[in-house]
């Protein structure tokens, strides 16, 4: 009859250890995600990343269109592994904005021409302002904004085959 | 020979010492990046925040602690806000709403982390009724 309860604290320790080994067994999510879906871009107006494809603004994110917005850079390694998957969403039609991160003009130049140019405009991110403005913690990053400018969807690390009709189903939700 | 042997382990650590180096850019990092405030105490608050904000490319260290271009650009712009009288809490405010409550250091009470506060307070309040029953048996 007392049994039962002699034998309670040693079934919670297990309990706990069973919970406890679990979660360590667990992979760890290594993303961390932007709190902002589903709230508005800021304000920002970034001079052109390259001489030849214009800048952006957010007034270009509010033109009732929703797009892609991709956070690179032409010094990291996923972005050219992204390059062929984002010219297939281009050529399925999804517009296609970029936020180039603590780029050089040069740089940027010689990676359009090495890897082809998807974007229509290209702002430059000297501080990384308007990354950690949208919560982004890393390049590359994609994000879904509306005609609005309000943020739909991010997509974080590099852009596969398997995430093309994803983001192009994205894209429809939001509107396009 | 223990020559060769330094010349091997130099060879075969040197690609790890460089693969990091090759994904960074090559922009100089932040104004505000390295370079201190000029009021130390502005400083001293900015230090303290820093210390306590997470850096996302780096997870387990603190924007204070962490050279990643990143962590640079943050403490950029924590310095920066700092020196124009923006509070301390309403920067890590400004972050927390941004990437959670994942970039701060500092607990916070939340929906998902109140039974760790509540916990303990339940375990002494079982204990108390435990030791109070056996005691007043014996008494």
């Amino acid at each position: 009859m007392k049994g039962w309860r002699f034998f309670l604290p040693l079934g919670l320790f297990a309990a706990f250890v069973g919970i406890a080994g679990y979660q360590l067994s667990q992979p760890k999510s290594e993303f961390v995600e932007s709190a902002m879906i589903g709230k508005p871009m800021p304000p920002f107006d970034m001079r052109p990343a390259t001489s030849d494809v214009p800048g952006l603004s957010l007034a270009n994110l509010k033109d009732g269109k929703p797009k892609l917005l991709n956070i690179w850079a032409s010094w990291c390694v996923p972005c050219a592994a992204e390059a062929p998957h984002l010219a297939e969403l281009e050529r399925q039609g999804a517009p296609i904005v970029g936020v180039a991160i603590r780029d050089r003009p040069e740089d940027v130049a010689a990676f359009l021409a090495r890897y082809g140019n998807p974007f229509q405009r290209i702002g430059a991110d000297d501080l990384s302002e308007l990354q950690l403005a949208i919560g982004s913690s890393g390049v590359p990053e994609t994000f879904v904004i509306d005609g609005e400018g309000v943020i739909r969807y991010q997509h974080i690390g590099d852009v596969r085959a398997e995430h093309v009709p994803l983001l192009m189903e994205k894209l429809r939700e939001a509107g396009a | 020979m223990s020559r060769l042997l330094a010349m091997l382990v130099a060879i075969s650590v040197l690609p790890f010492a460089i693969a990091p180096l090759a994904a960074q850019d090559s922009m100089p990092p932040a104004p505000y990046a390295y370079r201190q405030l000029d009021d130390s105490g502005l400083e001293a608050r900015a230090r303290g925040l820093m210390e306590e904000l997470r850096c996302l490319k780096c997870q387990s260290q603190s924007i204070a602690d962490s050279d990643a271009p990143m962590a640079g650009d943050m403490r950029h712009q924590v310095r920066l806000r700092i020196a124009a009288g923006e509070d301390p809490e309403a920067i890590r405010e400004w972050m927390m709403e941004r990437y959670g409550d994942y970039v701060s250091y500092a607990p916070v009470v939340s929906r998902t982390t109140w039974p760790l506060y509540v916990g303990p307070v339940v375990l002494l309040l079982i204990a108390g009724l435990l030791l109070w029953r056996r005691f007043r048996k014996v008494a």
